[in-house]
């Protein structure tokens, strides 16, 4: 069940045999894994602690590089782009939420979100409009003044959410973005990132809850740095 | 697909993002603000004084006027102390150029004292003069009391007292009685200090007519002063010698006294090159403060440095990011600095009562080194932030 390409787009990110070790000695945190996300896709990566999901998603967001193997983004081996290159990237082709909400005290809803489309040259009055669509788009238009204190988990991890999106991404990586929210939450947040998967974002979400890995159409198991499973399924989608 | 957009930060954004980061840190950046505000502010202090300072000297010497010459006697071959002729002064105001002259003539072995009951080794070192007419004239001395000899005191035993001698003599007010030579003087003046022959300070200064008729006064001056024009100096001081003294020229010592205020003033501002160097000093510890601080800060925003690189920041975002912050944490520190410098120097300047003469280059230079500072301090925690690296906003 290795290595099914689910998907007709064409890839958005490949992985080709990448192996990453961490540390001296070295540990292998992903072993061999090869993998197609394609545009338009949306994938549940799921595995235990330590089965290298994080790993993943950092070799999917060129946040690191392989130790071994080819990670092709957008159709260029990241092999062959440097440091700059893989941050143009970031900016303006991947998103990112994560566990932690990553908010800074005492800055509004909407200059946290505006933040998304700092490092994309965009000016702060246009950076501020945008982040406003994006806050509107996530459900939180009322709360654009709002400091993380004044807002609830559910809420302060929208407002991360449509940082990751104000800029348009092809690709919204998630790292157990429901992980510190209570159940009903993390459903609703689930929902919002199912909603832009459906307005045309590739998605990646890690979780190592299987029932909401189920919600996804697709399914990637990791276990001990391992591909083991990679399961498309046409029930995932939810209603 | 192929999106080869680069990252791009704009330029105030940078700013914005110094300012952000400070903001959020207030009490931290506040004092090490402080560390170089102190630096600057001692600098500018210390500059700013001493121009005042200078300005202030400046417009004594331009009051007191720089042609003013001494002319005292030297030795002759033999070692001996030599002796001006008594007709010095006529001789010296016959001179081309010399607008006029004056004397005093130390009267040898006289005392004055309080009253007689003071023990009379205790002489206050003060000396006896015999002064002409034209001595407040010439020397530019102002009376802070009372009135100079003239005419119609000369038949009294009545005595001017210099600035110090009236304060060692305890006289606070003209019309009180001293003991010169063991005789009741009247003091009827007391001179302010006398800046360009302080050697009448400590003085008792009698007219010549007193000192001629009580102490047989021989009319041989020992201090000759004279006044020329200014563009005269120069020649007058070198016929001087030989026109007091034609047959010894070189037993006579001419020297114009505000060379020696000139002389005393360059000795003190060699202390504020001291001070200076001290501020540099602060400024220098302000400086690791700062770069202290800007590393504490970095090893604390790892996981916001990873999240501005997952944002899409490059390294030199990241870095340009902490530059601007260290930047701008030293220029509020040296603007700071600067007006509490411009600040000191005012209430000084106030309080002595002298022109406020800073140059506004003082301070901008004050502000230009403390952006160097700033970047001095920031390039290695900025060159450290921008080595963390991009996963470091998942690693938790």
């Amino acid at each position: 069940m290795t290595a099914t390409s689910g998907t007709p787009l064409p890839p958005l990110v490949e992985l080709r045999g990448v192996t990453r070790d961490h540390g001296h000695p070295p540990v292998r945190a992903l072993d061999d894994v090869t993998l197609s996300i394609g545009a338009g896709a949306a994938v549940a990566v799921v595995g235990p602690s330590g089965s290298g999901k994080s790993t993943l998603l950092n070799l999917l967001g060129t946040l690191d590089r392989p130790s071994h193997g080819q990670v092709v983004v957008d159709g260029a081996d990241v092999a062959s782009l440097d440091d700059d290159d893989l941050s143009a990237l970031r900016a303006h082709r991947i998103g990112f939420v994560f566990q932690q909400f990553h908010l800074t005290e005492g800055i509004g809803a909407v200059d946290a979100v505006a933040d998304g489309l700092l490092y994309t040259g965009t000016p702060l009055r246009a950076r501020r409009q945008r982040a406003l669509d994006a806050l509107e788009l996530v459900g939180l238009a009322g709360r654009a003044r709002h400091r993380p204190n004044q807002l609830s988990g559910g809420e302060r991890q929208r407002v991360a959410i449509a940082r990751a999106v104000v800029g348009s991404p092809a690709l919204l990586l998630a790292d157990e973005p429901t992980g510190n929210l209570d159940s009903a939450n993390g459903a609703a947040i689930l929902e919002l990132l199912l909603d832009l998967h459906r307005a045309g974002t590739a998605l990646v979400v890690i979780t190592h809850d299987p029932a909401l890995a189920a919600r996804l159409p697709r399914q990637v198991t990791l276990q001990d740095g391992r591909l083991l499973a990679d399961v498309s399924t046409t029930e995932g989608a939810p209603a | 697909m192929k999106d080869r957009r680069p990252s791009r930060l704009l330029t105030r954004d940078v700013l914005r993002l110094g300012v952000a980061g400070l903001r959020s840190r207030p009490a931290r950046a506040v004092l090490s603000a402080l560390g170089i505000a102190i630096g600057i502010g001692a600098m500018v202090a210390v500059v700013g004084i001493s121009t005042s300072s200078e300005a202030r000297f400046a417009q004594q010497l331009a009051t007191l006027g720089t042609n003013l010459l001494t002319i005292t006697p030297g030795q002759t071959l033999a070692g001996r102390d030599a002796v001006l002729p008594p007709e010095t002064v006529p001789q010296v105001r016959r001179l081309p150029g010399v607008l006029d002259a004056s004397s005093v003539a130390r009267l040898d072995d006289l005392t004055v004292y309080r009253s007689e009951h003071v023990d009379p080794r205790n002489t206050n070192g003060i000396s006896v003069l015999a002064a002409d007419q034209a001595l407040l004239d010439v020397t530019g001395g102002q009376l802070a009391a009372g009135r100079w000899h003239g005419p119609a005191t000369d038949a009294f035993p009545t005595v001017v007292l210099g600035h110090d001698a009236a304060r060692r003599l305890g006289v606070t007010r003209v019309g009180s009685q001293v003991v010169l030579a063991g005789q009741p003087f009247t003091v009827v003046g007391v001179l302010a200090p006398v800046a360009l022959a302080p050697e009448l300070d400590p003085s008792a200064l009698v007219s010549e007519h007193v000192a001629t008729e009580r102490f047989g006064y021989s009319g041989s001056p020992s201090t000759v002063f004279e006044r020329s024009t200014d563009e005269s100096v120069a020649d007058v001081r070198a016929l001087l010698p030989a026109t007091v003294s034609p047959a010894a020229p070189e037993e006579v010592t001419v020297s114009r006294p505000s060379d020696a205020l000139a002389a005393r003033y360059a000795a003190d501002s060699t202390f504020s090159g001291l001070l200076l160097g001290l501020g540099s000093v602060a400024l220098l510890v302000g400086g690791v403060g700062v770069a202290n601080t800007m590393i504490v800060s970095v090893l604390e925003r790892r996981r916001e440095i990873g999240l501005r690189r997952a944002l899409g920041a490059t390294r030199a975002h990241v870095r340009a990011q902490f530059l601007a912050e260290a930047v701008l944490l030293t220029l509020v520190g040296g603007v700071g600095g600067a007006l509490l410098g411009l600040g000191v120097t005012v209430v000084f300047t106030l309080a002595h009562g002298w022109v406020l003469a800073l140059p506004p280059s003082v301070l901008g230079a004050a502000v230009a080194a403390t952006v160097l500072v700033g970047a001095g301090a920031g390039l290695y925690p900025a060159v450290r932030a921008a080595r963390i690296p991009p996963t470091a906003a998942l690693s938790s």
